[in-house]
């Protein structure tokens, strides 16, 4: 949320300092349960209080808080004693959750009111191996402030060993950490489990249950829509902090595909499923200073960059594109350096030559095969194009991960001239961003790549990183409870190494909001295998798909896979509907033309 | 015949849906079916989707694993485990044929990452297999008439056979009556080539498994045949034990029965013990058949099937009262168990290098350090494979023999195994006698290293037994990285079982030719205690030892470590 100056005479300058701290720790649910609450707290003060000066002592207690038994096993004695303290819950006439860790949606974290965990602790010291990500997650960086949350920790281990019931010490200190009440103090239970538990079991619930009985203040439930318009655009991007960077290619891969989380807390910035973020780009240091040493040029000498003083290294990092080479630049460099070579690629009967001298050589390469004495900053960067923002398509749901915004890179690296090279965003991701670092970003909009708003089916194809936007697609009807079908063809090299989000796709399988998923990997085997492949394997199913009214999108390279993908359509079409040629291409223009068929590919 | 009331609530007697749920599973996957054959076909995981499936692969020879090393990296990533397949092959009395050794050699170069295990019940494993390599594996195992059936599972496993080449004059008699005794007790069900090698599922009116019926064993049953002095394939771990009788002059006369023997335990659970088996008399060599047939017959409807912790045979046995067991049994069976006949063990560990037999051939006996045949010993093997024209044997400790040499082919095969740097060497008395489950990072029972440690351990232990003028004294030494001690654990003079990572229990006082339980002494400690306590103790037995003492009846003796008399005795 952007802040502004207090609203007229409402608040005192103490009480718009207290709302504007408050308002910046606030996630967009946290924000919207206050502004109900608040819409429920002045109602309150007006029945209750008509001549109230300052606010109540104590806030009201909320009605039925919520419950959930949060347990961590591997062999099953906390999922027992889970089920058991359910059990007395519901008894107790408290409505009850149980979860294992290992399925738990850790967004929800943040969201819970009362908060009972069981769990066992295996080795070293460590937790149960399922619920070994939600360790991660609660003691990590993106764990949420949890002041509403009220918990209590049963543990169980065993005295053999030397970090007994550690797994319940960390989860007890780290839930105090974070700002929530502890109810009853935690019992550590050995292998004789069962007693303790019992006892456990008996306070917590009687305390609980005790509290549920006794008459409570009702509370509003009224939701408002505060729809902020964000400040941030591509002109005015927003500092977003890296909260995630990691590779996710398994060990021995052929690719370096990472997954990467911004928090866009605070920015106002919104997004749908199909969007893109733009990300400022920055150059290289180590290509910035190879550039200027081969142009002989000092880092911080200044020049008059659009009526203001700028140092070269300034302007190369930040403003211009450095690396590859474009028409401007050679037609420049030709005259400067005056160099027959590139002179004669001038010329119009050279135009092929030229257009593969563009595509095999960067800036640099130039400057450095023909040199040129006493280059003036201000003449160079004016045959430089400004360094432009790149785009990549979102990975995630605002309504999964408020706040955020996930995105999948694969670097792009190549080598020219016998040295590596890389993409100025993907390497500057790949290389150069750890966590904690900010980077301008933005969001991009894109209205021809969106999820049919009836639930219809939808028929998704991806390879590489092109699954990303599906990744959204799939949080957002998760998180909507859609019930529409949808079908994921994805394609990449190696199955063990290079199946990107692969238990994800397999959680959504599972839960049936992914209802179908082939894959093809082209380096498994022999002979190659690629996603459309895999589409005409299944041609009936797909143009049954697609009579039902399925919206079918494509994402990811627009060289090849695009057009393989587009061809193989048009083949299933003329095939499964027996109809000519012309016939299918008309089918499939018309899904264009209905938006039923769109594409998201680079 | 007895007016002893047995408990039958727990045993085949009782309704399914009163008994475990395996074995629920058990009877409803259409003899090992399951949906094993869709389930390879899931192209989303690299695992079985199905963990009956899961399970019941176990019974066709196929453990699913995973690359423990990166589970937490993997999960990271948002990759699932790095499922992998383990496959132990049906190799009876662990003897192979060149052919054979040669196709193992290319399935494992192709599908296995380049390695074979042998292990503590003379066959191989191979490790690291893809989903996809399942079929092609079994395959070409089939070409050369090796299965993997019965490998695994709640059935009759490989049986185990005396490798000793010193006492070849039977070996051949008893490696084929393991091979008989195998291919009996195995399962019968079809299941097997309807999945791996495809063929069509024919309809009979036959009952698919006459012996075993839908639900199989309460749990493993493992047989294996001795042929004394050498005790090499631990007989007293065996539910089922057979010991050689005879001698030069007579022949093969008949055989010792032994019953209820077995390793696994379980941490924590007192109800749970290692248990030697028990001497119950002799029959004559013609009546093994019928004599495996009739305990097996006892276990399987006796067996506890309620609680699979409690399952095995030697806890059938202790609960019912071994005169009622051997009773049964002599029911069954048709006749009366003879007295036990006078024998005598001196060793279970192997004899290295080249030994001559009466019959004029040659065997050598290599060390490979628990049985892991990386791509050195590979290469070697397959050049030795391709020239030989005898057998190979698999050794109960891990190791292999060249079996069955002529005169004129040793100095070859000599100069081979110089070519690959391999040729034998001098190996320390600790370590001929050491044995090491696999455990991380691909067993998915391992708590603690084994394999990957016992390298270092024994070059840390070694200077102390150097010091204690050990150096030359043989001790066995196992290790294993979970409780249920596929390195039969629980015999050793010296043992470790895992408890986490750098953690062990440590065991001492075993049998130097196992014929008796060793004791837990120290619970979940790492290496420095384990290491003071074993200098401890071998300083005293280096002063004290009588001559010949081994070191495991020098701490009872001493009294440095209580007897095990009995397995039910273990956890006092």
């Amino acid at each position: 949320m952007i802040m502004t100056d207090p609203p007229g005479q409402a608040f005192t300058l103490e009480q718009w300092r207290l709302v504007e701290q408050l308002s910046q720790s606030l996630g967009s649910v946290q924000a919207h349960w206050l502004s109900g609450y608040f819409a429920g707290f002045d109602a309150g003060l007006r029945q209750a209080l008509p001549q109230a000066a300052s606010f109540p002592a104590e806030a009201p207690a909320p009605v039925a808080r919520t419950l959930t038994i949060l347990y961590g096993t591997e062999t099953g004695n906390s999922a027992q004693i889970a089920q058991d303290v359910g059990k007395a819950a519901q008894a107790a006439g408290l409505t009850a959750k149980v979860a294992d860790m290992a399925d738990y949606k850790q967004r929800e974290l943040g969201q819970e009111q009362d908060l009972l965990i069981i769990v066992s602790t295996y080795g070293d010291g460590d937790p149960p191996q399922p619920a070994t990500g939600f360790f991660e997650y609660i003691e990590g960086r993106k764990a949420p402030r949890l002041p509403d949350v009220r918990f209590a920790v049963l543990a169980l281990g065993d005295t053999t060993y030397e970090y007994y019931c550690q797994g319940g010490k960390r989860l007890d200190a780290r839930l105090e950490e974070l700002g929530a009440t502890r109810l009853i103090d935690r019992v550590d239970c050995d292998v004789d489990y069962e007693g303790d538990a019992e006892t456990w079991t008996d306070a917590i619930i009687g305390k609980l249950g005790a509290e549920a009985s006794a008459p409570a203040l009702p509370a509003s439930a009224a939701l408002a829509t505060p729809l902020t318009t964000s400040l941030h655009d591509k002109r005015n991007p927003f500092a977003a902090t890296v909260i995630e960077n990691i590779p996710i290619v398994g060990r021995g891969s052929s690719k370096e595909t990472r997954h990467i989380e911004f928090s866009l807390a605070g920015s106002g910035l919104r997004y749908e499923p199909g969007d893109a973020l733009g990300i400022a780009a920055t150059n290289d240091p180590a290509t910035v200073a190879a550039l200027l040493d081969a142009l002989g040029l000092a880092p911080d000498a200044p020049f008059e960059l659009k009526g203001e003083v700028a140092t070269v290294g300034e302007a190369l990092t930040h403003r211009f594109e450095i690396t590859a080479l474009v028409p401007r630049f050679l037609d420049y460099w030709a005259m400067l350096s005056d160099a027959a070579a590139l002179r004669q690629l001038l010329d119009e009967e050279h135009a092929g030559e030229r257009a593969v001298f563009l595509r095999t050589h960067h800036i640099i390469d130039l400057v450095r095969r023909f040199p040129v004495k006493g280059v003036m900053p201000q003449g160079f960067v004016s045959a430089l194009r400004p360094l432009q923002p790149r785009l990549y398509s979102i990975a995630s749901s605002l309504a999964a991960m408020p706040d955020e915004a996930h995105l999948t890179v694969s670097p792009v690296r190549y080598a020219l001239h016998g040295e590596a090279r890389s993409g100025v965003v993907s390497g500057m991701l790949a290389d150069r961003v750890a966590p904690d670092a900010t980077l301008p970003v933005y969001v991009q909009s894109n209205p021809h790549f969106r999820l049919p708003g009836d639930d219809a089916p939808i028929i998704m194809i991806g390879a590489g990183t092109g699954v990303a936007p599906y990744r959204a697609f799939m949080q957002e009807r998760e998180a909507s409870g859609a019930t529409g079908r949808s079908w994921l063809f994805f394609g990449d090299r190696n199955f063990r190494t290079d199946f990107l989000y692969q238990t994800e796709w397999q959680s959504w399988l599972k839960d049936a909001t992914l209802s179908r998923m082939d894959v093809a990997f082209s380096r498994d085997r022999a002979e190659k295998s690629y996603v459309q492949h895999r589409m005409k394997a299944q041609a009936a199913d797909l143009f049954a798909w697609l009579e039902d009214g399925a919206h079918l999108y494509v994402c990811g390279d627009a060289t090849h896979l695009a057009p393989d993908v587009h061809a193989a359509l048009i083949d299933i079409v003329a095939g499964q509907a027996r109809t000519g040629r012309e016939a299918a291409e008309d089918y499939v223009r018309s899904l264009q033309a209905d938006h039923r068929y769109q594409r998201d590919v680079y | 015949m007895t007016s002893q009331t047995i408990d039958r609530s727990h045993d085949l007697s009782q309704p399914l849906d009163k008994l475990s749920a395996d074995e629920r599973m058990k009877a409803a996957s259409d003899y090992l079916r399951g949906t094993i054959a869709h389930g390879l076909l899931d192209r989303i995981t690299g695992a079985m989707p199905s963990a009956d499936d899961v399970k019941l692969m176990k019974f066709q020879g196929i453990y699913q694993q995973d690359d423990r090393d990166l589970r937490d990296e993997r999960r990271r990533q948002k990759l699932e485990p790095a499922y992998q397949f383990m496959i132990r092959v049906r190799i009876p009395g662990g003897v192979c044929t060149p052919a054979q050794w040669l196709m193992l050699d290319e399935l494992a170069r192709a599908h296995g990452g380049e390695t074979l295990r042998i292990t503590t019940r003379q066959t191989f494993q191979f490790h690291w297999v893809l989903k996809d390599s399942l079929r092609p594996i079994i395959q070409g195992l089939h070409e050369t008439l090796l299965d993997t059936v019965a490998a695994c599972g709640d059935d009759s496993r490989g049986v185990m056979s005396t490798v000793n080449p010193e006492s070849s004059l039977f070996h051949a008699q008893i490696a084929a009556l393991a091979k008989q005794v195998s291919d009996h007790v195995i399962p019968k069900t079809r299941a097997y080539h309807e999945i791996w090698y495809g063929a069509e599922r024919v309809a009979s009116s036959e009952p698919e498994e006459p012996f075993y019926g839908p639900t199989y064993m309460p749990r493993k049953f493992k047989i294996g045949f001795a042929l004394p002095p050498s005790n090499d394939i631990d007989v007293f771990a065996q539910d089922l034990g057979f010991i050689a009788i005879g001698n030069d002059a007579n022949g093969l006369q008949g055989f010792n029965v032994a019953i209820g023997g077995g390793m696994g335990r379980t941490d924590n659970d007192p109800a749970t013990y290692p248990r030697l088996a028990t001497l119950i008399g002799f029959i004559p060599a013609d009546r093994v058949i019928a004599c495996a047939d009739a305990v097996m017959t006892v276990q399987r409807d006796y067996g506890d099937r309620k609680d699979r912790m409690r399952a095995r045979f030697k806890y059938t046995i202790d609960d019912k009262g071994l005169d009622w067991i051997k009773a049964q049994i002599e029911r069954h069976m048709g006749s009366r168990f003879e007295t036990a006949r006078p024998y005598a063990f001196t060793s279970n560990g192997d004899v290295f290098g080249w030994v001559s037999t009466p019959d004029g051939r040659h065997h050598l006996t290599l060390y490979v350090q628990s049985g892991r045949l990386g791509l050195a010993w590979l290469d070697a093997l397959r050049d030795v494979a391709r020239i030989h024209s005898g057998k190979f044997r698999m050794t109960p400790n891990q190791n292999v023999i060249i079996a069955d040499v002529e005169s004129e082919d040793r100095a070859a095969i000599d100069a081979l195994l110089e070519s690959h740097g391999l040729a034998p060497g001098p190996v320390s008395a600790l370590r001929r006698n050491a044995i090491s489950c696999v455990a991380l990072p691909t067993c998915g029972l391992a708590m603690a290293e084994s394999e990957r440690y016992l390298p270092g351990f024994l070059d840390r232990l070694e200077p102390i037994l150097a010091r204690h003028g050990l150096a030359e004294e043989p001790i066995t030494l196992r290790i294993s990285g979970c409780p249920n001690g596929c390195s039969r654990p629980y015999i050793a003079e010296i043992a470790l079982t895992g408890r986490a990572p750098g953690k062990y229990n440590l065991y001492l006082g075993g049998g130097f030719h196992g014929e008796r339980l060793n004791k837990m002494v120290l619970e979940n400690v790492g290496e420095a205690a384990i290491l003071e306590r074993l200098d401890a103790v071998l300083g005293r037995y280096a002063l004290e030892r009588r001559p010949g003492e081994h070191f495991g009846d020098y701490l009872i003796r001493a009294g440095l470590v209580g007897e095990v008399k009995e397995g039910r005795f273990f956890n006092d």
